[in-house]
């Protein structure tokens, strides 16, 4: 009997050798006569696993990791006699890590092939589409706004009411358009999405499309990421051969259709107007709202354009109800959200989980505290815009309420750990060389407010005057923060203040900050 | 592996210009196809896609300096690019960069005399649980550390 061999090729594997191992289990097949089949999965977010292998038996898929492509001979012989191994870590689905997850969004990634529109119907798949077109319109959007789902880019505005406000604007064309500029350092579940389950994305993308009536889509997915281009460009193939998109959508009389488009290198694109600019051809340069772009977007035209979580939300929300997503979380902040732990952490991945999990569990119970093996002395939650956190606020419950109440932002779910060797001077010091190199240079405030930031604070690092130039730094954050025309320069002050707020100690001259650090 | 690029040749050039210029929004998508075909965009390809796309020079040159993606000169044979982002910088990235700017004799952002490797930074490969991370010629690489980052600069140099 074939033994089927699931080996990922999500990017964060291949770059730790799953291609390799892929090649080492052909060749040790070979070698002993052995039939395999091997299918090429996304990940199931078990970074320090990686390269996870899993094969198929009567009792479940069975987990070997991580892999090198030197293992790839002894595991396939721990695999034919279903015998121990140094590398085995027993049946996928009763693996802790995973247990603990409340996997919505994520429940195929890692388990289906990607490209396969036959293996995502079988696991649930077009479900939501079936439910929505028997719904029709009105329903569609009931169901989203009762699901409370909030847009999972950063923002959290509501997509019922967004969805809402374009299905009203009258218009003689319409565009869905999803956002996959994911340029937050410690995030990654977009790519691993798009890598490992594309047909969630486009599914979600299809029901925004005969909700508010709109017949062309684009994904806008940033150059850093060829593998997910890749993997989107196959899966919308797929999904069209099939007849999931084009002409009639799943036989009925719905048109719709999409098309990726890649980005080139630019953070600030991940604004929504400044990506609707360079969809269009030009600069990305921020627009000024209003008009919103559920009124003017696209080409002028009204458009739905959200992050790649929230369209892979829809799905599930269509296919299991709004309530059932409404269930999980807490206050506001309804459903799921992918948090993904970053940097220098043990277990390091994507950890599905519902609103309301500390801050805390999720760093030292989930990520298992540092790799270095030191004390862990800050994290940074939502990206390069987000606020450093201290161990004193690692009881913030995950939400977004409570995250901005303490002067933070979840963002995209990111957060990166860092040990005791950080320096947050250094780290505020980088949050606004960042938003200078990547300021697109529409308004002032963002444009030369970063670069006295740099100045500044290499003037307190050199020792140089540090109270009044401390002051100058908040007083310029201040005006970032309320005179930007968008989340760039309105948001880097929440890494450089909170740095300021929690480790003022780092801020001063250097022999000062080393005598902190001991 | 290593790219193999097509000298610039204005026929070429056109019919690339041509083959997208019915997309909506197509400067993106022509600037791309013609740095994945000669490796950079041609000085001489800027007047040719304003006129396919009724824009004005100004314009499409507003638009080709914007992202950092686009070169308008050929990089090395190699490029290196290092994630210098916060997640990478946590896992000991710096440390790393500093490595390879050391063992390459340039400073990130510039390519080797003898035009062998371009050293970039990159702001993040979503690699961010196998940090620190870096893309040789396309290809990803993630967990690096010393000895490995050594392995990859000797690649670039090859």
């Amino acid at each position: 009997m074939t033994m089927r061999i699931f080996v990922p090729r999500d990017a964060g594997a291949v770059a730790v050798g799953a291609d390799e191992v892929a090649l080492g289990l052909r060749l040790a097949a070979a070698k002993r006569g052995a039939e395999i089949e091997i299918v090429r999965t996304g990940s199931r977010g078990l970074y320090w696993l990686e390269p996870m292998i899993e094969v198929a038996t009567p009792n479940g898929r069975v987990a070997f990791g991580p892999v090198t492509e030197f293992d790839a001979g002894s595991v396939l012989d721990a695999m034919i006699s279903d015998s121990a191994h140094p590398l085995r870590l027993g049946i996928t689905d009763d693996i802790d890590w995973l247990k603990r997850q409340t996997r919505l969004t994520f429940a195929r990634c890692g388990v289906i092939d990607p490209r396969s529109v036959e293996d995502y119907t079988a696991h649930d798949g077009y479900k939501g589409l079936a439910r929505a077109l028997e719904l029709g319109t009105e329903a569609i959007l009931a169901e989203v706004t009762a699901s409370g789902l909030r847009g999972r880019g950063g923002a959290g505005f509501p997509t019922g009411i967004k969805w809402k406000t374009v299905a009203q604007t009258g218009a003689d064309r319409k565009y869905i358009v999803c956002n996959a500029d994911e340029g937050d350092s410690g995030t990654f579940a977009d790519r691993m999405i798009m890598e490992g389950d594309p047909l969630v994305v486009i599914e979600g993308m299809t029901i925004a499309g005969i909700a508010v009536g709109a017949t062309k889509g684009f994904i806008y997915i940033r150059s850093e990421y060829p593998h997910a281009v890749a993997a989107m460009n196959a899966a919308i193939s797929a999904a069209r051969r099939a007849g999931y998109l084009g002409p009639r959508i799943g036989k009925s009389s719905h048109r719709f259709d999409l098309e990726v488009r890649v980005g080139a290198g630019a953070y600030v694109c991940g604004e929504e107007t400044s990506l609707l600019e360079s969809l269009e051809g030009r600069r990305g340069i921020v627009r000024a709202k209003p008009p919103l772009p559920a009124h003017k977007g696209l080409f002028g035209k009204p458009t739905v354009i959200n992050n790649v979580l929230s369209f892979a939300a829809i799905p599930f929300i269509l296919a299991g109800g709004a309530k059932a997503y409404a269930g999980f979380g807490t206050g506001r902040s309804r459903g799921t959200m992918p948090v993904q732990l970053a940097g220098n952490v043990r277990h390091g991945g994507l950890f599905e989980v519902a609103f309301g999990i500390t801050l805390g569990e999720l760093v030292d119970d989930i990520g298992g505290g540092t790799l270095s093996g030191r004390p862990v002395r800050a994290v940074q939650v939502g990206g390069p815009l987000g606020a450093y956190f201290p161990r004193a606020l690692f009881d913030t419950p995950f939400d977004y309420e409570a995250f901005a109440a303490r002067d933070g932002l979840i963002g995209h779910g990111g957060i990166v750990v860092f040990d005791d060797s950080v320096d947050l001077s250094k780290q505020a010091r980088f949050a606004m060389e960042f938003c200078a190199i990547e300021s697109c240079g529409k308004c002032t405030p963002c444009r030369i407010g970063s670069t006295r930031g740099v100045e500044t604070i290499d003037k307190i690092r050199a020792g140089e005057r540090v109270a009044e130039n401390i002051a100058v730094v908040e007083d310029l954050c201040n005006t970032m923060k309320f005179g930007s025309l968008c989340a760039l320069g309105g948001f880097t002050p929440y890494p450089v203040l909170s740095a300021l707020k929690h480790f003022r100690e780092d801020f001063g001259p250097a022999p000062t900050r080393l005598q902190a650090a001991e | 592996m290593t790219p193999i690029y097509e000298p610039w040749d204005v026929a070429r050039g056109g019919e690339i210009i041509a083959q997208h210029s019915h997309l909506e929004g197509a400067t993106l998508v022509i600037l791309h196809a013609l740095q994945e075909t000669f490796g950079y965009v041609p000085e001489p390809a800027i007047p040719m896609l304003a006129s396919a796309l009724n824009l004005s020079r100004a314009e499409v040159h507003g638009v080709f300096t914007f992202y950092h993606d686009f070169r308008r000169a050929p990089a090395g044979k190699h490029v290196l690019k290092l994630c210098r982002a916060e997640a990478c910088q946590a896992a000991g990235g710096d440390a790393l960069a500093a490595r390879a700017e050391a063992k390459l004799g340039i400073a990130i952002g510039n390519t080797t005399a003898d035009d062998l490797t371009t050293l970039e930074p990159i702001y993040c490969l979503g690699l961010c649980a196998t940090a620190p991370s870096a893309m040789l010629d396309g290809r990803v690489v993630g967990r690096l550390d010393a000895a490995r980052i050594d392995a990859l600069v000797a690649e670039a140099q090859r």
